[in-house]
C-alpha cells in the first residue's frame, strides 16, 4: 500500500497542475507573467512602445546586464556571490582596447586575451572563496575595488598619460557592440545563444546539477562525492569570462572602452537574478527566469524615458520591483 | 477512574496540494497518560503533530482543550497553552551553544541582562536529567547527531509544558540513552504531563505507553490499552497487509579484506582503530552515544583527515582526502544525520536518488534523463518510498519516506564497501524488514558493509561480526556467535 502504484486515481490526476508547473518553473512563470503584463500596461500608455524598433532598443539595452546575469545566476545557485561584475567588465573592455590599440595586436587576439584576462579575474575570485576561505561578499567586494583600479591602470596611454577611455575602432569587433544582423542588433543575438547554451547546461549536464546540490547544501554534496570547491570555481570563471566579453560588446557599441564602464552594475544584475527566481541562499534559480528579470529592469527604464517622467523615481521603482518580487515569493511560500 | 482529556483532536483532515494527508483523526491524550502514536512512514503522525504544534494549520476538525476549542495560529500559541513538541528532524542552531539552544530567547534574566549564572545551573541540570554529558557553553556544532537529540529534549523539557510532544525522539539514541530517556519520561507522567509520543521502536512502545493509536493512511484506525495490545496485532494494524517474511541470512563465503584499519586515530574523537570489513561481511558497529562509531566512519569515508595510522583498500594502502576519492575507490556511506548531511531538501526525489551515482551513468558529462529516471523509479520501487512521483520535492516527504531516498542514493552506486550510519532512522516496522533482505543480499553479492546503528537487535541480527566501541576505541570484537545484547552492553559500557 505504501507503493506509489497503489495511489487512488483521483488524487493521481490532481498532480497534473503541479507537473505543468514544474515544468515551467513555478517562480518564472509568474515573473514572465508580470514581464507580459508591464508590456501589455506600456503598450496601452505609449504608442511608441510596441514598435520593432523601441523591443529591440530595449533588448539591446539589457543585453550586457543579461549576459553578465547568466553568470551571476550560476554564481548564486551554487551559494556563492560575485560583487566584482563591473570591474571584471571594465578590465576585459580596455585590455582588450589597450591590446589592439595601443599594442597593435590583432583584434580578435585581443579579444581573446581580454576574455581570458577575465577568466583568470573570475578564478581568482573563485579561489578566494575556495581556498582561502574569505566569504564570497567580502571576497569580491576586495577585488570589485581592486579590479577598477586596474582598469584605469590599463587605460593609461603609451607615454603613461593619464586617461580616461581607450579607443577600440576595429569594424570587425565593434560589430559584436553596434552590429545588426537584419533588424536584430548583435548584442541581442549573443544574449539569446548564450543562454540558451546555459540553460541547457544547467539542465541537462552533471556538473550543472552538481552546482544545484552545492548551493542546496554544501555538505551533503561533499559527501555524495562532488569536487564542492572545482564546481564553485567554475561559477566565478564563467562569470569572468561573461562579464569579460559583456565588456568587449559594451566597448564595441561606444567604439571605446571607458574606464568606469559597469560602474556599479552589480547592482543590476543581482536584482535581475533575483527579480527572476534565483535565491540568494543558493540551490534555486533559472537562466530564463534571470532574463525575465533582466527584462522587467529593462522594461521599467523605457518606461521612463518614453512617458518622460522624472528619471529620479526610476531608481525607486527598481528597488520596489525587487522588494515586491521577493516580498511575493516569500508570502506564497 | 478515567482521568478526562486534556487534548482531544475530532475529525481533523489536512491536504498539501493533491495529498490527502489526514483523511480524519481522531485521538485523546489523558491527563497523566503516555499515549504512543504509531503508524508505517507517511501514515500523517508527524502531520498531526504539526498541527497541535501550531505549525501547520488543519483544513477541517476540531481539537479540544481542556474541553474547550482552541486554534493554533503559530508555534507560539500552541506554546503558551502548554504544548512542547519535539519535532522529529533536529531544529537545533548548530553555531549557538546548548545553553542558547535549549533557552532560545527565554533565558532566566535580572533586569533584562542574562543571568549567566542561573542559565548555567538550570542548563546543566537539564542535561543532567537527559543524560547528556557536555557542558552547557559547549557549541551544538560540536555534538554528535544523538547528542543533538538530547539537546532538543532538555529544550522541551525547560518549556515545564503539560503535554509534552516527542515524535521519534530516541530515533539516533542507543539503549543506553533509550532507558534513560523512558525512565524520565515516565517519571514526568507520574508528575501529571500528558505525554504523546511517537516511536518505530515496538518494544520502546510497549514499555513506556498507557494508551497506543494506530495511524494508517492518514486516519486513526484504532485507541487501545497497552494491556489490549500485543506487537504483533499493532504491526498489523499499521500495515494493513501481511509483512514479508524475514530473509534468512543466505550462508555465503567471506572474501579478502575489502578495506583493514590499521591503528587510525583522530585527536579526541578515535583512538588507535584497527579492524577489518572482508568481501560479503556484514560488520556491525556498536557503542554508547558519543563512542566514536560514526567518527569512525567518517574517517574511512574520507570525510574527516586521520592524524594517525593508515587504511587498507583490497590490501593497498590508500589516503583518501575526500569523500570524492572515496567514491572512486568503491565506498560509500549514509551519513547519520539525513537533513544536514544528505538531503537536497527542495530538489525532487530523482536528483536526490541519483546525485552520487549520476556521474557513472552520464557519459561525457550529459545526464541522460531516462536513465536517471528509470534508476530513480527502480529504487523508489524497491525501497517502496511514498511518494506520488520522482519529481516530487524530497521535502514533501515524510520522515521515514527521506531516509529511504538517501539510502537510494549509496545503494544506487554498487559500492565495494558501503557504511550504513543509523541506515533505517525512522524507517517503519515494515520497510526495515525489506531493507534488512537488501543489505543481506548485497553482502551476499560480495559488498563488504559496515552496519552502524543505535538498534542493538539490528546489529546483533545483520552482522557477521561485531566491533563494539567504547571512548573512541575498539572495545571488542565480536563474532556472530559470541555476540549478544549483554555481552556487547557490557563491553560497551565498560562493565565486562
Ligand atoms: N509539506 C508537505 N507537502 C506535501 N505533502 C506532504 C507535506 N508534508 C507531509 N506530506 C505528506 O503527508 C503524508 C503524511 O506525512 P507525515 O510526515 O505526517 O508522515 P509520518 O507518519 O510522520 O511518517 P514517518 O514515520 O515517515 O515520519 C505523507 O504522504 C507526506 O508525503
Ligand atoms: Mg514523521
Amino acid at each position: 500500500m505504501t507503493a506509489p502504484s497503489a495511489a487512488p486515481a483521483p488524487s493521481r490526476s490532481s498532480y497534473r497542475p503541479h507537473a505543468v508547473r514544474r515544468a515551467v518553473g513555478a517562480r518564472e512563470s509568474w515573473v514572465f507573467a508580470a514581464l507580459v503584463a508591464l508590456c501589455v500596461v506600456m503598450s496601452l500608455a505609449s504608442p511608441y512602445f510596441l514598435t520593432v524598433r523601441n523591443l529591440f532598443n530595449i533588448l539591446q539595452g539589457m543585453s550586457t546586464i543579461g549576459i553578465m546575469t547568466i553568470g551571476m545566476t550560476m554564481v548564486l545557485v551554487a551559494g556563492g556571490l560575485d560583487l566584482s561584475v563591473g570591474s571584471i567588465l571594465a578590465v576585459g573592455a580596455v585590455l582588450t582596447a589597450r591590446l589592439m590599440t595601443y599594442a597593435g595586436l590583432n583584434p580578435w587576439l585581443a579579444v581573446v586575451c581580454g576574455l581570458l584576462a577575465g577568466v583568470a579575474f573570475g578564478l581568482v575570485n573563485g579561489l578566494l572563496v575556495t581556498r582561502v576561505g574569505i566569504v564570497p561578499f567580502i571576497a569580491t567586494l576586495g577585488t570589485l575595488s581592486m579590479g577598477r583600479g586596474l582598469a584605469f591602470l590599463l587605460a593609461a596611454g603609451p607615454a603613461g598619460t593619464v586617461a580616461s577611455n581607450v579607443p577600440m575602432r576595429d569594424p570587425g569587433v565593434t560589430f559584436l557592440g553596434a552590429g545588426y544582423i537584419g533588424v536584430v542588433p548583435m548584442p541581442v543575438i549573443i544574449m539569446v545563444v548564450l543562454a540558451v547554451l546555459a540553460a541547457l547546461f544547467l539542465g541537462n549536464t552533471v556538473l550543472g546539477r552538481q552546482i544545484y546540490a552545492v548551493g542546496s547544501n554544501v555538505k551533503a554534496a561533499r559527501l555524495s562525492g562532488i569536487a564542492v570547491p572545482r564546481v564553485q570555481l567554475f561559477t566565478y570563471a564563467v562569470t569572468g569570462l561573461l562579464c569579460a566579453l559583456a565588456g568587449v560588446i559594451s566597448a564595441g557599441l561606444l567604439s571605446t572602452a571607458a574606464t568606469n564602464l559597469g560602474q556599479g552594475v552589480e547592482l543590476d544584475v543581482i536584482a535581475a537574478a533575483v527579480i527572476g527566481g534565483t535565491s540568494l541562499n543558493g540551490g534555486e534559480g533559472t537562466v530564463h527566469g534571470a532574463l525575465f528579470g533582466a527584462a522587467i529592469i529593462a522594461v521599467v527604464r523605457n518606461a521612463f524615458v518614453l512617458l518622460g517622467l522624472p528619471l529620479h523615481f526610476q531608481t525607486m521603482i527598481i528597488g520596489a520591483v525587487i522588494l515586491l518580487a521577493v516580498g511575493v515569493d516569500r508570502v506564497r511560500r | 477512574m478515567q482521568s478526562p482529556s486534556l487534548v482531544e483532536v475530532r475529525g481533523v483532515e489536512k491536504r498539501f496540494g493533491g495529498v490527502h494527508a489526514l483523511r480524519g483523526v481522531d485521538l485523546d491524550v489523558r491527563a497523566g497518560e503516555i499515549h504512543a502514536l504509531v503508524g508505517e512512514n507517511g501514515a500523517g503522525k508527524s502531520t498531526i503533530i504539526n498541527i497541535l504544534a501550531g505549525a501547520v494549520r488543519r483544513d477541517t476538525g476540531t481539537i479540544l482543550l481542556d474541553g474547550a476549542p482552541v486554534d493554533f495560529h503559530s508555534p507560539a500559541d500552541s506554546q503558551a497553552a502548554g504544548i512542547a513538541v519535539i519535532h522529529q528532524e533536529l531544529s537545533t542552531l548548530p553555531t549557538l551553544s546548548i545553553a542558547e539552544n535549549i533557552w532560545a530567547g527565554r533565558m532566566p534574566s535580572r533586569l533584562g541582562w542574562v543571568d549567566q549564572r542561573s542559565t548555567f545551573d538550570r542548563s546543566a541540570s537539564l542535561l543532567e536529567e537527559v543524560g547528556l554529558d557536555a557542558a552547557p557553553w559547549t557549541r551544538v556544532s560540536e555534538l554528535a547527531t544523538s547528542q543533538q537529540q538530547l539537546v532538543e529534549i532538555a529544550k522541551a523539557l525547560s518549556r515545564r509544558a503539560r503535554l509534552l510532544i516527542m515524535d521519534e525522539p530516541t530515533a539516533s539514541l542507543t539503549e543506553h540513552e533509550v532507558q534513560r530517556l523512558l525512565a524520565l519520561v515516565r517519571r514526568l507522567r507520574d508528575g501529571g504531563v500528558s505525554v504523546l509520543y511517537v516511536s518505530h521502536r515496538l518494544a520502546e512502545v510497549f514499555a513506556i505507553a498507557d494508551r497506543i493509536s494506530v495511524m494508517r493512511d492518514g486516519c486513526t484506525v484504532r485507541t487501545m490499552d497497552r494491556a489490549d495490545a500485543d506487537p504483533a496485532g499493532v504491526v498489523a494494524l499499521m500495515v494493513g497487509r501481511a509483512l514479508a517474511a524475514r530473509a534468512a541470512a543466505t550462508p555465503h563465503a567471506l572474501g579478502a579484506p575489502v578495506v583493514e584499519l590499521r591503528g587510525l586515530s583522530r585527536h579526541g574523537a578515535v583512538h588507535d582503530v584497527s579492524f577489518a570489513v572482508r568481501r560479503g561481511e556484514i560488520v556491525g558497529m556498536a557503542g554508547l552515544v558519543g563512542a566514536g562509531r560514526s567518527e569512525t566512519a567518517r574517517l574511512i569515508f574520507g570525510a574527516d583527515r586521520a592524524d594517525a595510522g593508515e587504511m587498507l583498500i583490497d590490501g593497498q594502502p590508500v589516503a583518501l582526502h575526500s569523500p570524492r576519492d572515496a567514491l572512486a575507490a568503491g565506498i560509500g556511506m549514509v551519513p547519520e544525520d539525513r537533513k544536514q548531511l544528505a538531503l537536497f531538501i527542495d530538489a525532487p526525489v530523482r536528483w536526490n536518488v541519483s546525485m552520487a551515482r549520476l556521474p557513472a551513468i552520464s557519459p561525457g558529462g550529459i545526464i541522460r534523463h531516462g536513465r536517471e529516471r528509470a534508476l530513480a523509479e527502480d529504487f523508489v520501487e524497491r525501497l517502496r518510498v511514498r511518494t506520488p512521483d520522482t519529481l516530487t520535492p524530497v521535502r514533501h516527504l515524510s520522515g521515514g519516506n527521506q531516509q529511504k531516498t538517501v539510502l537510494a542514493r549509496w545503494l544506487a552506486i554498487r559500492p565495494r564497501l558501503l557504511i550504513l550510519d543509523e541506515p533505517t532512522h525512522g524507517v517503519d516496522v515494515g520497510a526495515k524488514a525489506e531493507i534488512y533482505a537488501l543489505i543481506r543480499s548485497l553482502a551476499a553479492e560480495g559488498i563488504g558493509i559496515l552496519l552502524i546503528s543505535s538498534e542493538l537487535p539490528e546489529v546483533l541480527d545483520l552482522s557477521d561480526r561485531i566491533v563494539v566501541m567504547r571512548g573512541g576505541r575498539v572495545a571488542a570484537t565480536l563474532d556472530r556467535a559470541a555476540a549478544d545484547e549483554r555481552t556487547v552492553m557490557m563491553h560497551a559500557t565498560g562493565t565486562a
